[in-house]
C-alpha cells in the first residue's frame, strides 16, 4: 500500500514540497495537498499593489494549476491534527489519515492584538489591505507618513524598509515629496534585523531624507489623536500610519497544540522535523526557526522536507539538510535594489543597490508561476 | 544573597542577533509589572542590544552572569 502524505496549505512551500514528493516517489505514495482556498496568492507583489506599480490580477492562480496532476487536492479548511492517531479533521467532517503530515500553513495575522491598529492605520501584508493602502496614498497631499512594526517575527523583515524607499519616490514622482516626512519606526537600535544590511540602508534612508526612529515596539494606536505609541513609553503623530500587523501561527496548528504559544511549530533546525512528533514536518512562516519567514525561506526548505519523508518511505538516508539558506531582493527606490543572501553560519553581505537587482527582482516576480513552485529553480 | 526564580526563562541560544532580544521584548508585552525575564543568549550581539532597550524602556537590568558559552541576562518589567 502506498504511504499518505498530507500537506496542509497551499503556498510556497505546501505546493513545491508536494510537487516533489509526487516526483520523487511516483507510485510509492499518495500525495494529498489541503488547502481552504484553493488559490496559490503570491505575496510579495501586494507591495507594489500599495504603491500603484502592478494591480491585483497577477497575484492568485488556481492552486490545481500548480500541482502535478498525481496530487490530490482538497479545497476545504483543515481544524485539527491529532497526532498519536495520524488524522487530520476538515471543516466539514472529513477525517485524512496520514503517515507523514507537512505543515505549510503560513502565518495568519492578528491585528486585533493592537489596540486601535484595525481602525487606525493601514497595511500590505494582505491584497485588500493593500489595495485600501493604495487608494490611501492616492488621496494623500502631504503630511507625516509613519511606518512601524507592531509585532515580531512578521513576514518578509525587508519589507518595511522597502516601503519607506519605494514610498519616497512615489511622494517625489506625485510632487508631494516637500510636504511630507517619512519616519520609519524600527523595534530595534537599527533600521534592520540584519546588522550588516543595516549598515548599507541607513545611509541611504538619511540621504533621501527619511527619519528613523529606534527602538520603537507598536503598543497601541488612538486614531483620535493620530498618534502610535510604543511599549518603550514613545509616541510618534502621524497622518497617515502603516503598520506590519502582529503574526501569529495557523489557528489548526494553535487549536491541535503543535506549536509554542503563538502557534510556531518547534522543529530541527536541519531536518524540519517536529520536535514531538516524527511522523510530522513544517516549514516556511510556520516554524519557530529563528530566521526570515518568507516565500524564500519555503522555497529552500521544501526540497529538504520533501528528501527526509521521501527517504524514510524508500528506506534510504535523506539527501538533504536544511542551512538555514534564505535569498531576498530589498528594493531601495529610484530603480534601484540590493539582495539579502545568508544562512545559519553565514550573515549577509549585500552588494550595493543597483539597477541590475531590481530588474532581477522584476525578472523573478513575473517568471515566479512557471518555476518555483514547479521546482524549475533551485 | 537572595535569589527567586524568574517568572519566564528564554532559552535563546543559538538564535542569531536579534532573536534573543526579540523574544525577550515579546516576552515583557505579555508579561506584568514585577515580572522577572531571564534571557540566555550566545549571541556576541545581545551585550550591547539587550542593555540600551532596557534602558530606553525603562525596565530594569537586574544581573548580567557570564557562562563559559553563553550569557544570561535577568530583567524586571519595571512598568
Amino acid at each position: 500500500m502506498p504511504a499518505r502524505v498530507t500537506v496542509l496549505g497551499g503556498g510556497v512551500g505546501g505546493t513545491l514540497t508536494a510537487n516533489l514528493l509526487s516526483k520523487q516517489l511516483g507510485g510509492n505514495a499518495t500525495v494529498t495537498l489541503v488547502d481552504p482556498v484553493g488559490m496559490h496568492v503570491y505575496q510579495p507583489g501586494f507591495l507594489y499593489v500599495a504603491l500603484g506599480q502592478a494591480n491585483g490580477r497577477w497575484l492568485a492562480q488556481d492552486e490545481r494549476h500548480l500541482l502535478r496532476s498525481d496530487v490530490q487536492m482538497l479545497v476545504e479548511r483543515a481544524v485539527r491534527v491529532d497526532p498519536s492517531r495520524r488524522t487530520v479533521m476538515l471543516e466539514h467532517g472529513r477525517t485524512l489519515d496520514y503517515d507523514y503530515l507537512v505543515v505549510a500553513t503560513g502565518s495568519r495575522l492578528a491585528r486585533e492584538e493592537i489596540a486601535g491598529l484595525a481602525e487606525g492605520s493601514y497595511d500590505f501584508y494582505s491584497l485588500d489591505g493593500a489595495i485600501r493602502l493604495r487608494e490611501a496614498l492616492r488621496s494623500f497631499s502631504g503630511g507625516r507618513i509613519v511606518m512601524g512594526v507592531a509585532g515580531i517575527p512578521y513576514k518578509c523583515p525587508p519589507a518595511p524598509v522597502e516601503f519607506v524607499f519605494m514610498l519616497e519616490e512615489y511622494l517625489h514622482r506625485r510632487g508631494i515629496r516637500e510636504r511630507s516626512t517619512i519616519t520609519l519606526a524600527s523595534p530595534l537600535n537599527r533600521a534592520f534585523t540584519i546588522e550588516t544590511t543595516s549598515k548599507l540602508v541607513q545611509p541611504i534612508l538619511e540621504k533621501r531624507g527619511i527619519q528613523l526612529a529606534t527602538f520603537f515596539n507598536v503598543e497601541s494606536v488612538i486614531p483620535e489623536k493620530k498618534v502610535v505609541t510604543s511599549i518603550e513609553g514613545e509616541e510618534l503623530p502621524y497622518d497617515l500610519l502603516v503598520l506590519v500587523p502582529p503574526h501569529r501561527g495557523a489557528q489548526v496548528v494553535e487549536d491541535s497544540a503543535l506549536g509554542d504559544e503563538r502557534g510556531w511549530i518547534p522543529v530541527s533546525r536541519a531536518t524540519l522535523q517536529h520536535e514531538q512528533f516524527d511522523s510530522i514536518f513544517a516549514l516556511g512562516d510556520a516554524t519557530n526557526l529563528p530566521i526570515s519567514k518568507s516565500g524564500s525561506t519555503a522555497h529552500f526548505e521544501a526540497p529538504v522536507v520533501a528528501s527526509q519523508i521521501a527517504a524514510r518511505i524508500s528506506g534510504t538516508a535523506p539527501k538533504e539538510n536544511y542551512g538555514g539558506r534564505v535569498m531576498c531582493f530589498l528594493e531601495t527606490g529610484h530603480r534601484e535594489a540590493t539582495t539579502i543572501r545568508f544562512d545559519y553560519d553565514h550573515p549577509p553581505v549585500s552588494p550595493n543597490p543597483s539597477p541590475l537587482w531590481h530588474y532581477a527582482k522584476w525578472a523573478f516576480n513575473r517568471a515566479y508561476w512557471m518555476t518555483v513552485p514547479q521546482g524549475r529553480v533551485a | 544573597m537572595i535569589t527567586t526564580e524568574p517568572t519566564k526563562t528564554i532559552d535563546a541560544r543559538g538564535m542569531a542577533c536579534p532573536g534573543p532580544l526579540m523574544a525577550l521584548i515579546g516576552a515583557i508585552r505579555q508579561g506584568k509589572v514585577g515580572d522577572t525575564f531571564e534571557v540566555w543568549s550566545s549571541d556576541a550581539g545581545s551585550k550591547t542590544d539587550i542593555p540600551a532597550w532596557v534602558t530606553k524602556a525603562r525596565h530594569e537590568l537586574v544581573s548580567v552572569v557570564e557562562e563559559p558559552a553563553y550569557a544570561k541576562f535577568t530583567i524586571r518589567k519595571a512598568r
